[in-house]
């Protein structure tokens, strides 16, 4: 069996990224995990308490100094170092902004191939394939290295964290000096709705759009998803028109979703739109426009008012439990 | 200070697009091939500090002979100048092939800042701006939603997680922008005019001095996803509701 690389990102204050759990899983399908981890000295036992909770039993530290506001140099040494040390078939990060970055930047280094967004993947006669959903869903795609290792990024939510904490074996790497080249120059906090779901991972999403008529027609995607339990999403001209933040946005240009049950109200359903969710299990529309493309591709459509029908959901919702 | 702006060809979004199931690579034929729309953004970001500047802007493509049409559109927007990386070698290059070429493409031109687009609506790897800054050894600064440019640097803000960051790097480097930069300009009569005696250079792989990299990944099968269709439809006359309930229930949803 061989060894696969994971690349354990993490944020400015040294947390380890949720994903982590995403990457285990998959790395376990093709192979034995090491995980590698780039931390300042003060967040190395943080860091390896919470790989080793997600259920990474072999872990490679490398401690980098300096203020550690932006890693992804850091965290491309870290990587190389570790791929040197433990020669492995494949190498996992998460396909989000600045982890993918780093893992193909890896790839370039080391002249390996590489497989951006899988969904997910396996070993045939030892060698690791990625399954891709690309074209919005459309097509199911497998991919695979000519020769030598390949460095694959994880679509966010592919999997679920499937590991039983152990006791991990740690070991060091080098220590990393700070050669980062990029100055983080201010932080700003934004308004984060901390009580739902994250869109990109969430198995039940509700998402709006034109036909909610403004932002404070809107507020009725958030109402459902709070009765269901789920995310928020948008289509991109209810983002356009300024009824959401353009972080909810679902589609071509925005977020791909998969969820187990995607409720779409007001939603017209362009084929930008459904490149961004057609792959959900079960699909529920509300339009008032018979004619709205969403309807066919919903496995339940309604044509009717939503600020009838989605008040008197909630309260049947409520009422059933 | 010479801006290089990479552009894509890619087919339209509003189309039926599709695999050669054969190949596994995209139908570059049908639909209609079109510039990415993320592409023109970057235009558009390149042209602004254009505006207040002696800079100049440049455009880059590696794609099919058909890709032509697309940056004398580009040009006609107010681009200075344009360079096609054309070779029936590259037909159907995965990624790493794709960075390759381009920063030898970008090498061979010069420049001080490259601007790209975050990811492309085909492929979306949204990995090939960092790849090219690694062949090139100079900063990079991706998915940023606001970019600044000036002479010794670039700034700009990336959101992540419930956090914008403001970041800064000094020049050359490379930054890919996402749609939440501005829309693009359209282009003028004037700009048409212009733009058929604007410099556009073909290359091939032996001009830019490229070589292609010794592994890549390769498709192994394509399978077309069963196409969605209509499950029950309901028009609402009170009760579609509870209907809707139900159904949830029957799915185990509630």
């Amino acid at each position: 069996m061989g060894t696969v690389l994971v690349l354990a990102s993490t944020d400015r204050k040294g947390r380890i990224r949720e994903s982590v759990g995403t990457l285990l899983s998959m790395a376990r399908r093709l192979g034995d995990p090491v995980t590698v981890v780039a931390a300042r000295a003060d967040e190395v036992d943080d860091a390896v308490e919470t790989v080793t909770a997600a259920g990474a039993s072999k872990v490679l530290i490398a401690e980098i100094t300096g203020t550690g506001e932006w890693r992804e140099n850091a965290e491309l040494e870290a990587a190389t170092a570790a791929y040197a040390a433990v020669n492995p078939i494949a190498v996992l990060a998460i396909n989000a902004v600045g982890a993918r970055e780093v893992a193909a930047r890896l790839a370039v280094r080391i002249g390996a191939a590489l497989a951006t967004d899988a969904v997910a993947v396996r070993t045939v006669d030892g060698a690791p394939l990625a399954e891709h959903s690309v074209l919005g869903g459309s097509f199911t795609v497998e991919s695979r290295a000519d020769a030598g290792p390949l460095v694959v990024t994880i679509r966010e939510g592919a999997a679920a964290a499937a590991g039983d904490a152990t006791t991990p074996e740690v070991s060091r790497l080098d220590n990393l000096a700070d050669a980062e080249a990029v100055t983080v120059e201010s932080v700003e906090e934004i308004e984060a709705n901390e009580e739902r779901p994250d869109l990109r991972t969430a198995q039940r999403v509700v998402s709006g759009g034109r036909g909610l008529g403004s932002a404070e027609g809107f507020e009725l995607a958030g109402r459902l998803a709070d009765a269901l339990g789920a995310a928020v999403g948008a289509s991109r001209a209810a983002v356009d028109a300024g009824y959401a933040s353009q972080s909810l946005q679902v589609g071509q240009t925005g977020v791909t979703v998969a969820p187990q049950l995607y409720v779409a109200l007001g939603i017209s359903g362009a084929i930008q739109h459904r490149a961004g969710m057609q792959t959900s299990k079960v699909i529920v529309a509300i339009n008032k426009d018979s004619k709205a493309p969403i309807l066919e591709i919903a496995d339940f459509g309604i044509v009717g008012d939503v600020f009838t029908i989605v008040p008197q959901l909630i309260d049947e919702l409520d009422r059933r439990r | 200070m010479r801006i290089l702006v990479l552009i894509k060809q890619v087919p339209d979004t509003w189309g039926d697009r599709r695999l050669d199931p054969a190949s596994g690579r995209i139908d570059r034929h049908e639909p209609e091939p079109v510039i990415d729309e993320i592409g023109e953004r970057a235009v558009e970001v390149a042209l602004r500090y254009r505006d207040g500047s002696e800079a100049e802007v440049v455009v880059l493509t590696m794609g099919p002979e058909s890709a032509t049409d697309m940056l004398r559109r580009v040009l006609a927007m107010g681009v200075d100048r344009a360079i096609h990386v054309v070779d029936p070698a590259l037909e159907g290059a995965d990624m790493m092939t794709t960075a390759t070429v381009l920063a030898a493409a970008i090498r061979h031109a010069g420049f001080d800042v490259v601007v790209a687009g975050n990811e492309s609506s085909d492929g979306r790897g949204g990995v090939l701006p960092a790849m090219v800054a690694e062949h090139l050894g100079v900063h990079h600064l991706t998915g940023l939603d606001e970019v600044v440019i000036d002479e010794e640097s670039v700034r700009g803000v990336r959101v992540v997680g419930s956090e914008r960051v403001t970041v800064r790097a000094a020049l050359p480097a490379i930054i890919s922008v996402t749609e939440r930069s501005p829309e693009a300009r359209i282009a003028g009569f004037r700009g048409i005019m212009q733009a058929k005696k604007k410099p556009l250079e073909r290359f091939s792989l032996a001009d830019i001095s490229a070589e292609l990299p010794a592994r890549r990944s390769i498709v192994t099968t394509v399978e077309q996803a069963p196409i969605r269709t209509a499950g029950t439809t309901i028009v609402d006359s009170g009760d579609a509701a509870v209907q809707l309930a139900d159904f949830l229930t029957s799915q185990r949803l509630v």
